[in-house]
C-alpha cells in the first residue's frame, strides 16, 4: 500500500491505496463519487474525464498514486453547491438538451470546461476537435456542440 | 480491467531513477505519462513487478534554449510541446505534430519522451523528430550519452535506450522560421495514423525535410523527396514529381486499415499536401 494525500472537490483526503488502483476506481469505490463513470476499457471514451491540477485527464488512465499531492475536480465538485446553482456549462447542457441517456455527460462537461478555459470563444470546428476524446452513443453530438457554444456565448454576455 | 499488482517507486532525481532501474533490472518498468503504459498494464499484456514513476522528477520537465538547438525535457507533455513559444519559433513541425497526438486529455498527460521511447511505428512524434535531426540524451549508471535520431529508432517498439537507461531530454537543432505541416490520415478522430507525413521547409522551397509515420517498423526519412524538393517551386506542379518519390525504399505494413501498396499511395499523396501546406501554398 502507498500513502496518498490529495484534494478532491475541495476537500483534503489522505489514504492508503494499492499502487495499481486507477484514479477513477479510487474516486468511485473509495470516495463514493460515482458521478464520474467508466465507459470503456481502452481510454477512448472520455466518460471518466476529471481535472487534475486544473486540466482534463482520463481518470481511467491515471493511477491514484499519480494524483498524490495534487488537486482533483470531478463533475460533483464543479458547481458551487453552497448556492445550489449549476456551473454555467452544466446549465448550458440543460438548456440546449445536450444529452439523451446522460452517460457521457459528466465527461463531456468536464472536457468542455477545460476547452473553454483554454479557448473561451471557440468556433464550432474547434469545439468538435477539442471534444474528440469524448464519445457519445446517443446524441450525434449536435446538441453537445450547441451546448458548449451556448456556454461560451453566455460567458461573453 | 486493472493491472496486476506491482510495487511503486517515485524517485525525485534521475540518479535515483537510474539506480532503481539498476537494482530491479527487467522486473521494472519506467512510467512517464502512463498513457501507453497503463493501457498495456490494464490489458495485462505486461506485468512488471516494479513501476518507476518519473512524474516527480521536475528537472525532466520543460523546454529551454541552448544556442543552436532547443532542448525538450523527456517529461514535457504533448500539450506543452504544442504550445511552447520556443517550439513555435525553432521547431514548428513538432508543435504541429504534437497537436495531432490523441486527444486533449491524453495530451495533458502523455509526454514527448514517453512517446519517443515507446517507439510505436504509428506514433506521431517519431517522424518529425527524425526529420528535424533530433539528438537523444540518455542517462545510465555510467553517465549520459547522446544518440542521433537515425540510430535511435531500432525496430517496432525498440529504441537505442538500454534496459537500465532513461531518456532524459531531446535536443532539436533550430529550424528557425521554417514552415511546417503534419498531414495525418486517420479513420477515427483521436487515434493513431494509418499513414502520416511530417514536412518542414525553408523558403518556398530552398530546403525540405520530410518524415514518414507508419511506413515501416520505424519512422523514415523520405530522402529522395527531400533532394528533389531543393529548389522546387511551391506549386502543385512543382512538388508533384518530388512527392512521387516519397514511398521509395519503404516497406509499410498491411493490416485491416490498409494494404502496403495503399499506404505507399497515401504516402505520395500526403507528402504533396504536407509540403504545399508547409510552404504556405
Ligand atoms: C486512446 C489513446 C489514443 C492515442 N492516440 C495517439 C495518437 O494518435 N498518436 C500518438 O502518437 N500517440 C497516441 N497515443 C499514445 C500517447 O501519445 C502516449 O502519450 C505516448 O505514446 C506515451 O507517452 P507517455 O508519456 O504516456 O509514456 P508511458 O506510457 O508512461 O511510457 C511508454 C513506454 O515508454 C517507456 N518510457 C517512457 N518514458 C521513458 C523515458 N524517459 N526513458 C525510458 N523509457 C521511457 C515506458 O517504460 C513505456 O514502455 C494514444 C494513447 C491513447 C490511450
Ligand atoms: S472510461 Fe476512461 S476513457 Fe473510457
Ligand atoms: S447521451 Fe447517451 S452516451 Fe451521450
Amino acid at each position: 500500500m502507498t500513502k496518498i494525500e490529495l484534494t478532491v472537490d475541495g476537500s483534503a483526503v489522505s489514504d492508503e491505496v494499492e499502487p495499481r488502483m486507477l484514479l477513477v476506481q479510487y474516486l468511485r469505490e473509495k470516495l463514493g463519487k460515482t458521478g464520474t463513470v467508466i465507459g470503456c476499457d481502452t481510454s477512448n471514451c472520455g466518460a471518466c474525464t476529471v481535472h487534475l491540477d486544473g486540466t482534463s485527464v482520463k481518470s481511467c488512465n491515471v493511477l491514484a498514486v499519480q494524483a498524490n499531492g495534487r488537486t482533483v475536480t470531478t463533475i460533483e465538485g464543479l458547481a458551487d453547491t453552497a448556492d445550489g446553482e449549476l456551473h454555467p456549462v452544466q446549465e448550458a447542457f440543460r438548456e440546449c438538451h445536450g444529452l439523451q441517456c446522460g452517460f457521457c455527460t459528466p465527461g463531456m462537461i468536464m472536457q468542455a470546461v477545460d476547452l473553454l478555459g483554454e479557448n473561451p470563444d471557440p468556433t464550432e470546428e474547434e469545439v468538435r476537435l477539442g471534444m474528440e476524446g469524448n464519445l457519445c452513443r446517443c446524441t450525434g453530438y449536435h446538441n453537445i456542440v450547441k451546448s458548449v457554444l451556448h456556454a461560451a456565448e453566455g460567458a461573453k454576455a | 480491467m486493472i493491472p496486476v499488482k506491482f510495487d511503486y517507486l517515485a524517485p525525485t532525481s534521475v540518479e535515483e531513477a537510474v539506480s532503481a532501474l539498476g537494482e530491479h533490472g527487467d522486473e521494472a518498468k519506467i512510467m512517464a505519462g502512463g498513457q501507453s503504459l497503463l493501457p498495456v498494464l490494464r490489458m495485462r499484456l505486461n506485468a512488471p513487478e516494479v513501476v518507476i514513476d518519473l512524474g516527480g522528477i521536475s528537472s525532466l520537465r520543460g523546454i529551454r534554449d541552448d544556442g543552436d538547438a532547443i532542448v525538450i525535457g523527456a517529461m514535457t507533455t504533448h500539450h506543452d510541446v504544442r504550445d511552447h513559444e520556443l517550439v513555435h519559433q525553432h521547431a514548428l513541425l513538432l508543435s504541429k505534430a504534437a497537436a495531432e497526438v490523441a486527444d486533449a486529455q491524453i495530451r495533458h498527460r502523455g509526454t514527448f519522451g514517453g512517446a519517443l521511447a515507446h517507439a510505436d511505428p504509428a506514433g506521431d512524434l517519431g517522424a518529425p523528430a527524425l526529420a528535424l535531426g533530433a539528438q537523444f540524451v540518455i542517462a545510465g549508471a555510467a553517465g549520459t550519452r547522446t544518440v542521433e535520431a537515425a540510430d535511435f529508432f531500432v525496430d517496432l517498439f525498440e529504441t537505442a535506450i538500454g534496459e537500465d537507461e532513461i531518456l532524459t531530454e531531446v535536443r532539436v537543432p533550430k529550424h528557425t522560421g521554417w514552415g511546417a505541416h503534419y498531414e495525418k490520415f486517420v479513420r477515427v478522430a483521436h487515434q493513431w495514423p494509418i499513414v502520416a507525413v511530417a514536412a518542414t521547409v525553408r523558403g518556398s522551397i530552398d530546403e525540405a525535410r520530410v518524415g514518414l509515420t507508419n511506413m515501416g517498423s520505424t519512422p523514415l526519412r523520405a530522402s529522395a523527396t527531400e533532394e528533389a524538393l531543393a529548389g522546387a517551386s511551391a506549386t502543385e506542379d512543382g512538388v508533384r514529381a518530388a512527392a512521387e518519390l516519397a514511398a521509395e525504399g519503404t516497406s509499410p505494413p498491411s493490416d485491416l486499415n490498409g494494404a502496403a501498396d495503399y499506404r505507399q499511395h497515401l504516402a505520395r499523396v500526403l507528402t504533396g499536401r504536407a509540403v504545399l501546406k508547409a510552404a504556405g501554398a
